[in-house]
């Protein structure tokens, strides 16, 4: 069953054409790692896909939402569909657990006591509960990055998309974050990931997708793709990366 | 799932320094304190001594800073003071509440907005550009003389409106940059949870906003309670009319130096609460990093 659907989309940022005729589909459970180089329109797809920016033109489906249907409810489809940014960008006013209940309760209308336990129950899981009580500025990075993970994700949401999650990491603090994504994929949730980590991508994902100029130029199995491309700006691509 | 890099964030050490390097760095401190302190001194007697030797001192001393003056002026001028409290309460309230309404208004991205968002920008360009004291004469003697049915004459009433029409203007532009600072991706992260515009704004955006325009809300409170003055213009016996009747009717100005003194007096109490507010949030977030 596909649960997310991508057709022709088209995207630009003045004269700047970002996503020119971006096509993905996604099935249910599937984990999709989008990899290319910067500016190959990883982050706007993403920020296309929950509405975050509107398309030129083309077509987004997100289980029976039409995401580009001119009378779309934004709000229904970012119930659906969690995203954890490169900046973490949690609230910096509110504690932790203020922070993973937020929507919960103004939202879905959550009891704060039940939307409390629902969340010390994720933070729990994720090694974070004596954290709930901090504010963001005191957790270090690969903790405030999982507290957002934990705060998309207590709005039960059916597809997880990640934006670069540990671009802005200390080294020593990737593991912890990518753990946490790959408990989610051993639960079954539907993950579509924009990561520079190769090896991370070859480990969890079903399928690779390398973005090229705005499309998806090719795409596979992360053993095949990665092992033999067939085009040959992946080729170069993937040569590039290996000698970081 | 906590990886050893995470292990300096947890419990604090009690840091080491070396016996001697602390023994110098008291006794550079012991100096330091006692070379500003006699510095202190010498600079203040230095300038007391111009002042009270200069030829017009006994003068001057009589006239604005006589004791007795001031202990028998007293009474008038804190029962005048009263008003200026009075005003500055009732102003700060509907300034506090109107500013915001009008920064939010200047918000609005809406097609269907556009009039709020130009009578916002109106109201802010035209009585930020008035001085406040053409605005309190105009509706001062300006509404009485409409002879409106219903409608109070009262020149405090009228006085204190201006005062929060002027005032508005200024503190929504305050409220406006600290709305504007917030940076575009924690509106983007409440959106994406799934919360609407509305509510962005009001538990994403506006908190983190006030807590940043503290210190310059505060700084235009601070000028609104000395501008309560203005209103003696029109009649009323605040502090400012009770010390000039009184300097007139004795030819002596010390009322005006207790009139002055009341005024430092209320304002330092905000600046010391706005200090301690805005440590006690910095270390709330900060607990124990520091």
């Amino acid at each position: 069953m596909t649960l997310l659907e991508v057709r022709d989309v088209h995207k630009g940022f003045g004269d700047l054409a970002v996503l020119k005729g971006m096509d993905l589909e996604v099935g249910l459970h599937e984990v999709v790692v989008l990899i290319g180089a910067s500016g190959s329109g990883k982050s706007t797809l993403l920020r296309c896909i929950n509405g975050l920016e509107t398309v030129d033109a083309g077509f987004v489906r997100v289980d029976d939402i039409e995401v580009t249907a001119p009378d779309v409810d934004l709000d229904e489809v970012r119930k659906r569909v969690g995203i954890v940014f490169q900046q973490f960008n949690l609230f910096p006013h509110m504690s932790v657990l203020d922070n993973v209940t937020l929507a919960p309760r103004k939202v879905l209308g959550m009891k704060r006591a039940d939307a409390d336990e629902a969340a010390r129950g994720l933070l729990d899981r994720f090694g974070l509960l004596d954290k709930a009580d901090d504010y963001p500025d005191r957790l270090s990075g690969g903790q405030q990055q999982r507290v957002a993970i934990v705060r998309a994700l207590a709005m039960k949401p059916e597809v997880m998309l990640f934006d670069e999650v540990t671009s802005a990491l200390d080294p020593l603090l990737v593991g912890e974050v990518l753990d946490v994504i790959r408990e989610l994929k051993d639960e079954g949730m539907t993950i579509v990931m924009a990561t520079h980590e190769m090896g991370f991508a070859q480990e969890v994902a079903d399928r690779v997708c390398f973005l090229h100029d705005g499309r998806v130029l090719e795409q596979g199995p992360p053993a095949e793709l990665f092992a033999d491309p067939v085009e040959e700006q992946t080729r170069a691509f993937l040569e590039r990366v290996a000698r970081i | 799932m906590t990886t050893p890099a995470e292990a300096p964030l947890e419990a604090p050490v009690i840091p080491y320094v070396d016996p001697q390097r602390r023994a110098r760095s008291r006794s550079r401190a012991r100096r330091d304190g006692l070379i500003a302190s006699l510095s202190t001194v010498v600079v203040f007697a230095v300038l007391g001594y111009l002042v009270t030797s200069s030829p017009g001192w006994p003068k001057v001393q009589e006239t604005f800073f006589n004791w007795d003056e001031a202990v028998a002026a007293w009474p008038t001028l804190i029962k005048a003071f009263v008003l200026n409290i009075k005003i500055f309460l009732v102003a700060e309230f509907f300034i506090l509440i109107l500013s915001l309404l009008i920064a939010l208004g200047r918000g609005l991205r809406a097609p269907v907005a556009l009039p709020i968002r130009i009578i916002c920008t109106v109201y802010v360009d035209f009585f930020r550009g008035v001085p406040t004291i053409l605005v309190i004469l105009l509706l001062g003697f300006g509404v009485p003389a409409l002879q409106l049915k219903g409608v109070t004459n009262s020149p405090v009433v009228w006085g204190t409106v201006a005062l929060i029409l002027s005032y508005t203007a200024y503190v929504a532009e305050v409220y406006r940059a600290g709305i504007e600072s917030i940076h575009p991706s924690q509106r983007a992260a409440a959106r994406s949870l799934g919360l609407s515009s509305i509510q962005t704004t009001r538990y994403v955006v506006l908190p983190q906003a006030v807590r940043r325009v503290v210190p310059p809300l505060l700084n235009d409170f601070i000028a609104l309670q000395k501008e309560t003055a203005l209103v003696s213009l029109l009649g009323p016996i605040e502090v400012l009319r009770a010390a000039q009747i009184n300097a007139s009717s004795n030819f002596n100005y010390t009322a005006y130096v207790v009139a002055a003194l009341l005024f430092v007096a209320i304002t330092l109490p905000l600046t010391r609460l706005t200090d301690w507010l805005q440590r006690r949030d910095s270390k709330r977030r900060m607990a124990g990093a520091m």
